[in-house]
């Protein structure tokens, strides 16, 4: 099965050079994506002795244990706080989007820049911008001691609240660019014609907008549900260990705990996670080049 | 989606949904108010003499010489700028030689390897962390420079694949017809005329690729030992212990750098429209 040139004038091209071009991506994918996925699925059925050496067995001890209900309220409450960072990512980012997409086109040049550089700054340093306000001794509390100095100071940092104040901020641009990008090719005169036809603006948005924009919703739930899921390091920070969550755990496992069977076990729900959810956003009309801002 | 029958110019909004227009211009400056905030105060910080960073004191550049002269900050500034490197390097290597077969070919598995492609950029980070990690445990290889490599480029590449991709789509293929008639192989025609054409895409792809491996944590978490340990990994680690005003001055650095990224691959943009 050598590639078949798309242009018949080539076909004397020597086939093996053009798959030399190939080769080292193939290999690349298949040794680093698929075999260390493949991998990580054996040792979910593996056990680990007492010094967290993996022995090499068939069981499913590891699956039993994520079904506890610790672990279970765990990967519940991850999908909830991913969830609600989803759709408070949709509400409050559809807006933008859409008046970005329909704004003269000098203006929605200038607003892309504007959503492009915190989409391209690091999650870590934009966290890092809230810790400095919502600690005991930050900005929000100073702030407020200013105005009332007999005010107690709250501590905002490590609360749910916190975490998810962190993971929408984190998440918002990559819900923004990709609604953004249907938005754009939305056809005006589609909503012309809905509103020609006697629909009211609102029957309008929900029934012509909404599902013309829904690869880009897809698209956006991919990019921040996903992972929000499984975000170690904003919950972290944000919420310090007192809201743990799967990506905590499975950290937890494998560089603490050193039990990585059972990490690997978490890890493969969660891969089953992810792929249920890739699956339902394709079928919504998510197109991974999306993905690219 | 269907087309439109005429290149209709954006028209817009019936003058009866005015209001909603407005609202949502308001809506969109207060987000946008919500995004920049928090990162306008950081810099403003990291300019304050006080080191309870609640009140602005006086003007002052300490901190930024504090983070100058901060030995492991700086070795952890050079493990960045070493993986970030090399990792672009192959990633464009990767990215473009893969995205000229998958646009130039045909051949059985072609979809099956552009699905797979895209795995990686949609992958949660925290599963190719781990996977990698027992990966290398498997292997017997050592963390390090060369995991935390493998590891970024893994994540980077499609990025740049999918960038000349989109390039390629818009190249007319008479152009390589004309070179092959007029004697080049194969091989020099892509070198010597596609890849001219690419260098817009390319150089954008880079710049993606550069920026994903300087900003990464969650991969390099669980790849990268004492002596690999690169700007973010410092980064979380101090960020963990609470607040530091040398992490506002190298936060504020890191925030520059961005914007000039971006106002630059705009640029770029431009330039290969």
């Amino acid at each position: 099965m050598s590639p078949a040139p798309v242009i018949p004038t080539d076909s004397r091209t020597p086939h093996w050079r053009a798959w030399l071009l190939l080769a080292p991506m193939v290999a690349w994918l298949v040794l680093f994506v698929v075999v260390p996925t493949a991998i990580l699925l054996v040792y979910s059925f593996c056990e680990r002795d007492e010094v967290g050496r993996v022995l090499f067995s068939f069981t499913l001890e590891n699956y039993r244990r994520v079904a506890d209900p610790v672990y279970l309220r765990i990967f519940l409450r991850s999908i909830g706080y991913a969830g609600l960072t989803t759709i408070i990512c949709i509400v409050v980012g559809y807006p933008v989007a859409y008046c970005i997409g329909r704004a003269r086109e000098d203006w929605r040049q200038r607003l892309l820049l504007l959503v492009m550089v915190p989409f391209w700054t690091s999650f870590l340093i934009r966290t890092y911008a809230w810790i400095t306000i919502l600690k005991q001794e930050g900005l929000l509390n100073g702030f407020v001691q200013q105005l009332s100095p007999t005010a107690k100071p709250f501590d905002l940092l490590y609360t749910p609240t916190a975490v998810v104040i962190g993971l929408v901020y984190a998440y918002l641009p990559f819900m923004i660019l990709p609604i953004y990008g249907s938005v754009e090719k939305l056809d005006g005169a589609l909503i012309e014609a809905a509103h020609d036809l006697g629909a009211g603006p609102l029957r309008v948005f929900s029934s012509v907008i909404i599902p013309l924009t829904m690869p880009g919703i897809a698209a956006g739930t991919l990019l921040v549900f996903v992972p929000a899921v499984g975000m170690f390091a904003i919950t972290d920070l944000m919420g310090g260990a007192r809201v743990p969550l799967i990506g905590n755990v499975i950290q937890n496992q494998f560089l603490q705990a050193r039990d990585w069977p059972f990490g690997a076990a978490l890890g493969a729900v969660f891969m089953g996670l992810f792929a249920l959810t890739y699956w339902i956003m394709l079928k919504l009309g998510a197109h991974s080049e999306d993905s690219v801002a | 989606m269907p087309a439109p029958l005429t290149a209709a110019p954006r028209r817009r909004f019936p003058s009866g949904i005015r209001l909603v227009d407005y609202t949502l211009t308001g809506w969109t400056a207060l987000v946008m108010g919500f995004l920049y905030l928090p990162i306008i105060v950081l810099v403003a910080y990291s300019f304050n003499r006080s080191r309870l960073n609640i009140v602005l004191e006086s003007f002052t550049f300490a901190w930024y010489q504090r983070v100058w002269e901060n030995g492991p900050l700086l070795r952890a500034a050079q493990n960045s700028l070493l993986i970030a490197t090399v990792s672009t390097v192959l990633s464009v290597l990767l990215g473009t030689g893969g995205a000229w077969l998958l646009h130039r070919y045909r051949y059985r598995g072609a979809r099956s390897l552009q699905t797979l492609v895209a795995v990686p950029m949609v992958m949660p980070e925290i599963l190719m962390g781990i996977s990698l990690l027992i990966l290398f445990a498997t292997a017997g290889m050592g963390l390090g420079f060369t995991a935390v490599i493998i590891g970024h480029v893994t994540f980077s590449f499609p990025f740049v694949l999918v960038a000349v991709q989109a390039r390629l789509k818009g190249l007319d293929p008479a152009m390589e017809e004309a070179a092959l008639d007029l004697g080049a192989t194969p091989l020099q025609a892509f070198m010597l005329v596609i890849v001219p054409c690419l260098r817009p895409a390319i150089v954008a792809g880079a710049l993606m690729a550069f920026t994903l491996s300087w900003d990464e944590l969650i991969v390099t978490f669980f790849t990268t030992n004492a002596a690999s340990a690169t700007l973010p990994i410092r980064v979380f680690g101090m960020a963990k212990v609470g607040l530091n005003p040398m992490l506002n001055a190298l936060s504020a650095i890191f925030i520059v750098a961005t914007a000039a990224f971006v106002l630059f691959s705009n640029y770029l943009k431009k330039l290969s429209r």
